[in-house]
């Protein structure tokens, strides 16, 4: 394999234009049976010039995204009120809103957004709230305000403020094609291009502090672990192993990272501690072990192993060194991954031959599938757990697609060109 | 040399005889020379008849090695699995032996890269196919060629030669190819 070039473009995540047009675009597949009934009205520009953009547009769409919430047309708006004096509850009431959200944008840089949030019914104010940034972040400062709202009718935090990584690939006869590693809102929007490559991309994956990632790349014709600072676009190889070097994960506390090394004759889990690059063997067995991801608490690792004949999950208690099998539903499990309380696992299922996404409860052990597309993989879960994204394919094309974790929300982001793929939600960016 | 006078006298006397015999005949000396040239002559042929014998090996074993070539390029360089399995099928194994064969004959560095087709997670295939890559290499090991001379790769599900699903596609991506270095 030839060694091809590898572009690769620093990034300040400040400096992202939000003007960019968004690779993926959204489409709403299924919403829960029940959402509540919300009218964000367009929020008033008090500056000069033309408004940096539509908060309301991008409120209304992060919260119908959630499935838990229905957002009012804005054809139907009796009203369109930006100050508390001018709402005419009556209006809402009309056409059966539940919430109202009004605000206004004002300044240059920064941009500063104040807004309220109404319960009709009750004739009250429940939220009042502002957020602001510099113009470049404005799309952020909206996730930030949907965030809030979505927090005070939900109990649970916003995760609309967040970034995804995934990879995209162009196809080419006879093999091969361009990867390309791409940053981008949790909307899709300000796409970054991080890295491009000839060779295969795999695996990105996040720091527990959101200001690194690290990926799988085989731009030196052997697969090798990168790790990468985002402001600066600075790299590191971490590993140049024989065989296999993949599937890193970064541990809770940032200090570790779990991998897949094949160097000692077949795939086992090590840790590298990032400080001093030293090594620690965790699994020694003559069967696949790979897929690493942390326990929130740090204290055990999950991964997928066939040694017991079929891929399946287990558990690595880093404290005893023990080792116990974690599913039994079915002839395939892999690729855990877990939610920030603890308590739920999704993971990719087989079932009749078809490979859905899974949820398995920790506790109980109740498996739910939650997709019922084929060939879906790469599940990443939400920092706020609510929803998963995933990699299926469409028509023959691979695109990302998210789920809401009690599988009654759908939503996919197919792409204008290329395979999409192996998505990786990034972890809470303030708080 | 006191103890043995007499023993002595007899050896002369007798080596003398002999020459004197040898000297004295003009026809005994013509047969010697026939004799030494038939020898000549016979060493000669014998020394064009190996000749001849080394340059037919050769030739022979020429021939050998472009069938050994003919057999290794019609066995192609791709051998196939069956899903979820590293198990060399009879038909790989007829593949490899056919280039096994040949490379017992040349001094030629491979790579072997592994392959998987798209079902089933891309970290889980990417293991997958460096079992694969091993189960060729092993066989190559165990029958007589170098490990020093093979090089083993992944790919995983990266690099598919066929896209799209079903078995007639995902047949041809589950494979290892040797690649000449």
């Amino acid at each position: 394999m030839k060694r091809l070039h590898i572009f690769l473009f620093t990034v300040a995540m400040g400096l992202m234009a939000t003007t960019a047009r968004a690779e993926l675009t959204i489409e709403i597949t299924q919403g829960s049976d029940d959402p509540a009934s919300i009218a964000v009205v367009p929020f008033a520009w008090q500056g000069n010039g033309a408004p940096p953009a539509d908060i309301a547009e991008i409120v209304d769409s992060d919260l119908a995204r959630s499935g838990q919430f229905a957002p009012v047309a804005r054809v139907d708006m009796l009203g369109r009120p930006t100050t508390e004096t001018d709402i005419f509850y009556r209006d809402w009431r009309a056409i059966n809103a539940e919430y109202l959200l009004i605000g206004r944008a004002s300044g240059v840089n920064p941009v500063r957004v104040d807004y309220e949030l109404y319960d009709v019914l009750r004739q009250t104010r429940i939220l009042t709230g502002s957020q602001s940034g510099p113009p470049s972040e404005v799309r952020m400062v909206a996730h930030r305000v949907a965030d809030a709202v979505y927090e005070k009718l939900t109990g649970v935090p916003g995760a609309f403020a967040t970034k995804l990584l995934y990879i995209t690939v162009d196809r080419q006869d006879g093999g091969g094609g361009l990867s390309r590693l791409t940053l981008s809102d949790s909307d899709g929007a300000s796409p970054v291009v991080l890295l491009k490559s000839g060779e295969p991309l795999l695996t990105p994956t996040w720091s527990p502090d959101a200001r690194h990632i690290a990926y799988v790349s085989f731009e030196s014709g052997r697969p090798a672990i990168y790790r990468q600072e985002l402001a600066t676009g600075k790299r590191q190889q971490l590993t140049n192993f024989k065989g296999l070097n993949s599937s890193p994960a970064w541990s809770p506390d940032g200090r570790s990272m779990a991998m897949v090394l094949s160097k000692g004759g077949n795939p086992d889990i090590y840790l590298m501690d990032l400080a001093s690059g030293q090594l620690k063997q965790l699994t020694r067995h003559y069967a696949i072990d790979t897929e690493p991801t942390w326990m929130p608490d740090g204290n055990a690792i999950l991964f997928t192993s066939d040694r017991g004949g079929k891929p399946q999950i287990y558990r690595y208690d880093l404290r005893t060194g023990a080792t116990d099998r974690v599913t039994f539903e079915g002839s395939y499990n892999a690729r855990p991954r877990i939610s920030q309380d603890g308590r739920s696992m999704v993971m990719v299922h087989r079932q009749e031959g078809r490979f859905h996404i899974a949820l398995q409860d920790l506790v109980t052990n109740r498996v739910q599938i939650l997709t019922q597309t084929d060939l879906d993989e790469s599940p990443s879960i939400a920092p706020n757990g609510s929803m998963v994204l995933y990699a299926t394919k469409q028509a023959g094309r691979g695109i990302l697609a998210a789920v809401a974790v009690d599988g009654a929300a759908k939503f996919s982001l197919p792409a204008r060109q290329g395979d999409v793929r192996e998505p990786a939600w990034s972890p809470y960016l303030y708080r | 040399m006191k103890h043995l006078p007499t023993a002595s006298k007899t050896v002369a006397m007798l080596l003398c005889a002999t020459l004197l015999v040898a000297c004295s005949s003009n026809d005994t000396n013509d047969a010697e020379e026939e004799a030494r040239l038939k020898a000549e002559q016979e060493a000669a042929e014998a020394a064009r008849l190996e000749l001849e014998a080394a340059n037919a090996r050769e030739a022979a074993s020429a021939e050998e090695l472009v069938i050994l070539e003919e057999a290794a390029a019609s066995h192609g360089t791709v051998f196939y699995f069956e899903y979820d399995s590293a198990t060399l099928t009879p038909a790989a194994l007829d593949a490899l032996n056919a280039h096994i064969a040949l490379l017992h004959r040349n001094t030629v560095a491979v790579r072997l890269e592994g392959h998987t087709d798209e079902r089933g997670t891309r970290e889980y295939n990417l293991a997958l196919g460096e079992r694969r890559a091993n189960s060729v290499r092993d066989y190559m090991i165990a029958n007589g060629i170098s490990g020093l001379r093979i090089e083993t790769v992944s790919l995983g599900e990266e690099r598919p030669v066929a896209y799209g699903a079903g078995d007639s596609n995902w047949a041809q991506n589950r494979r290892v190819e040797l690649v000449k270095q």
